[in-house]
């Protein structure tokens, strides 16, 4: 039987994704955006897969590990921003004038943007297998795929939760979303780290932790069990995730000034 | 017996690089009591609320509500307080129900008594038929019926109120007022009220506070403030403002000059023995014309006036204007 603790995460969840849902602007950007990118960039870049050492002869293939970032990217603006818009609105104080423990919002509001990264990443392996991209590491791979959707958006969640609640402000969340953009464009999203010809940009994607995570998906699709990139992928997911969480946490704190 | 009182003692909250927004209040509510609080915006009422509701931890001083401490038993103060603060902050996404449903969880709510609890305040407060309807085409009043449901899910046992009608219509303020006024009364739930209303304040509480720049300038139920007063006051507007100086010197033989709008002059009533009519006769005398002439017995605006200076409109204006000054300063 779930105890008050469960109930007040789960319905913190279920607000959340509610909310999202109501919302179609936010349903529906997050899950067309990156496909119609991954549609112009394997259409555009297609012919990149005849370089020497290229690891696939199908650059949908190999990109079809963005948009589960992207995806993510966009979680973190959301929750961050509706986070942001309860602060300003004094939602939250009505929140804190309640018994209920600050763990139970933050885990309410993960619950919700980790809800919103399956249905996500269900999407973007789906149109994937429709349009013929073979997953080389089987139905077993779907399972660990979704695993690290949900990993990676809990983290990018908490990065937005975080933005949000030491900001107060929604503008300022949305004002980090060129910054995540550089970083995915900084990384070996289009074009693998050994096959990157300009010294800068290839260290720039080497020491950029997206590299690494894009890495991670984009195994288990073109390679299976890649034990190197799939520790790397979850190792920093999870680094990331727990700083985040962490962070978001203090954060919290010192929102709910509450005695 | 159940104690549902609320005290405070030289409460103090003191922002960095700012003055004292409350300077040292001390009060004390009685359980099953209606309290209102009064005074112009900026006064610090809703900052004593926030004290007193633990959101906003004291610079100094002490307070206890329903017998626990708000700065070390904050968890046991937000179990047995129900609050409606100045903004009915809902989630427009929402619906009613789904309102109710989510605090009746946060505030641990046993699970089976959630729905009838919920029906039973939606049904009080006029929402039946709005309960399934996102809170974005909510009007203001049926946000602040909704924000007051919500603030009794639990059925707390200390109510506080932050300037609970303002902005609503007639109607909706006279529902409100009956339903608070029923809290007390049957429910036994002790109501902290803060007000700039003056009507709402005289109308509905037991016995009231008026607050003026952080400080608590009276305390008591509302006729004993107005009797302090004493006698009631009369006002005169010439009909030429010249002749302001003549009304007063006329004026001055009955009683004390008290302060008034431009262009009118004031005084409050030295003896019962005076009459309307002695002051017309007066004025007469002098051949003085006035466009109006009122007797007005002593409001709370009079009080409020004997203690700070200024009426509480006028105080209220005043403050209106600095934010909106600061507000330009700082753009």
């Amino acid at each position: 039987m779930r105890g008050v603790f469960g109930d007040q995460v789960l319905l913190l969840a279920r607000r959340s994704v509610v909310r999202t849902a109501r919302q179609p602007a936010n349903v529906v950007f997050p899950l067309v955006f990156p496909l119609l990118l991954l549609a112009v960039n394997s259409g555009g870049l297609d012919s990149a897969t005849s370089l020497p050492g290229f690891p696939t002869d199908s650059f949908l293939a190999f990109a079809l590990a963005i948009p589960f970032i992207q995806g993510a990217l966009f979680a973190t603006m959301n929750a961050g921003t509706d986070l942001a818009r309860d602060i300003q609105t004094g939602f939250l104080n009505r929140l804190a004038l309640t018994p209920m423990r600050g763990v139970a919002l933050l885990a309410g509001q993960l619950g919700g943007v980790l809800t919103m990264g399956v249905i996500q990443a269900l999407v973007y392996v789906g149109v994937g297998l429709l349009v013929g991209v073979r997953l080389e590491s089987g139905p077993l791979g779907i399972l660990v795929l979704l695993a690290f959707a949900i990993l990676v958006s809990v983290g990018f969640g908490a990065l937005g939760a975080f933005a949000a609640l030491r900001t107060g402000s929604g503008e300022a969340v949305q004002g980090l979303f060129p910054l995540f953009f550089v970083f995915l464009f900084l990384s070996s999203m289009n074009m693998p780290r050994n096959l990157i010809e300009i010294d800068w940009f290839r260290f720039v994607a080497t020491v950029n932790p997206v590299s690494y995570l894009i890495e991670c998906v984009r195994s288990l699709i073109i390679v299976g069990w890649d034990t190197e990139a799939l520790a790397l992928g979850f190792g920093i997911a999870a680094a990331i995730t727990v700083v985040a969480v962490t962070l978001a946490s203090v954060s919290l704190s010192s929102r709910l000034t509450r005695s | 017996m159940i104690d549902n009182t609320i005290e405070a003692e030289g409460l103090i909250q003191q922002y960095k690089k700012g003055p004292r927004a409350v300077d040292g209040v001390d009060l004390f509510v009685s359980s099953g009591e209606i309290f209102g609080f009064l005074g112009p915006n900026g006064a610090g009422k809703s900052t004593t609320v926030h004290m007193l509701t633990t959101l906003l931890p004291p610079t100094d001083g002490t307070g206890r509500v329903a017998g626990y401490d708000i700065v070390k038993e904050g968890p046991k103060v937000r179990s047995v307080i129900g609050a409606a603060l100045q903004e009915a902050a809902l989630d427009p996404l929402l619906t009613g129900r789904e309102h109710l449903k989510l605090q009746a969880a946060l505030q641990a709510v046993p699970r089976a008594e959630r729905t009838p609890r919920s029906e039973e305040l939606l049904y009080r407060v006029g929402l039946r038929e709005a309960a399934d309807r996102k809170v974005r085409t909510y009007s203001g009043g049926m946000k602040r019926r909704l924000d007051l449901a919500l603030a009794l899910i639990h059925r707390p046992r200390v109510l506080f109120l932050d300037e609970p009608t303002t902005g609503l219509d007639v109607q909706s303020r006279a529902a409100l007022w009956v339903e608070v006024e029923r809290l007390a009364k049957e429910d036994g739930v002790t109501v902290f009220l803060t007000t700039q209303y003056l009507e709402e304040a005289d109308v509905l509480s037991d016995r009231i506070a008026i607050i003026d720049k952080g400080k608590i300038v009276a305390e008591g139920t509302p006729s004993a403030l107005k009797s302090q007063i004493g006698q009631p006051t009369v006002e005169a507007r010439p009909v030429d403002a010249a002749d302001c100086a003549g009304v007063a010197s006329a004026f001055g033989r009955f009683g004390e000059l008290v302060p008034s709008a431009d262009g009118v002059v004031a005084v409050r009533l030295g003896s019962s023995d005076i009459g309307l009519a002695d002051l017309v006769r007066a004025l007469d005398a002098e051949s003085l014309k006035i466009e109006n002439l009122q007797l007005h017995q002593p409001s709370l605006d009079d009080v409020f006036l004997a203690k700070t200076g200024r009426s509480l409109e006028g105080a209220s204006q005043e403050e209106s204007e600095e934010e909106e000054g600061d507000a330009a300063e700082a753009a």
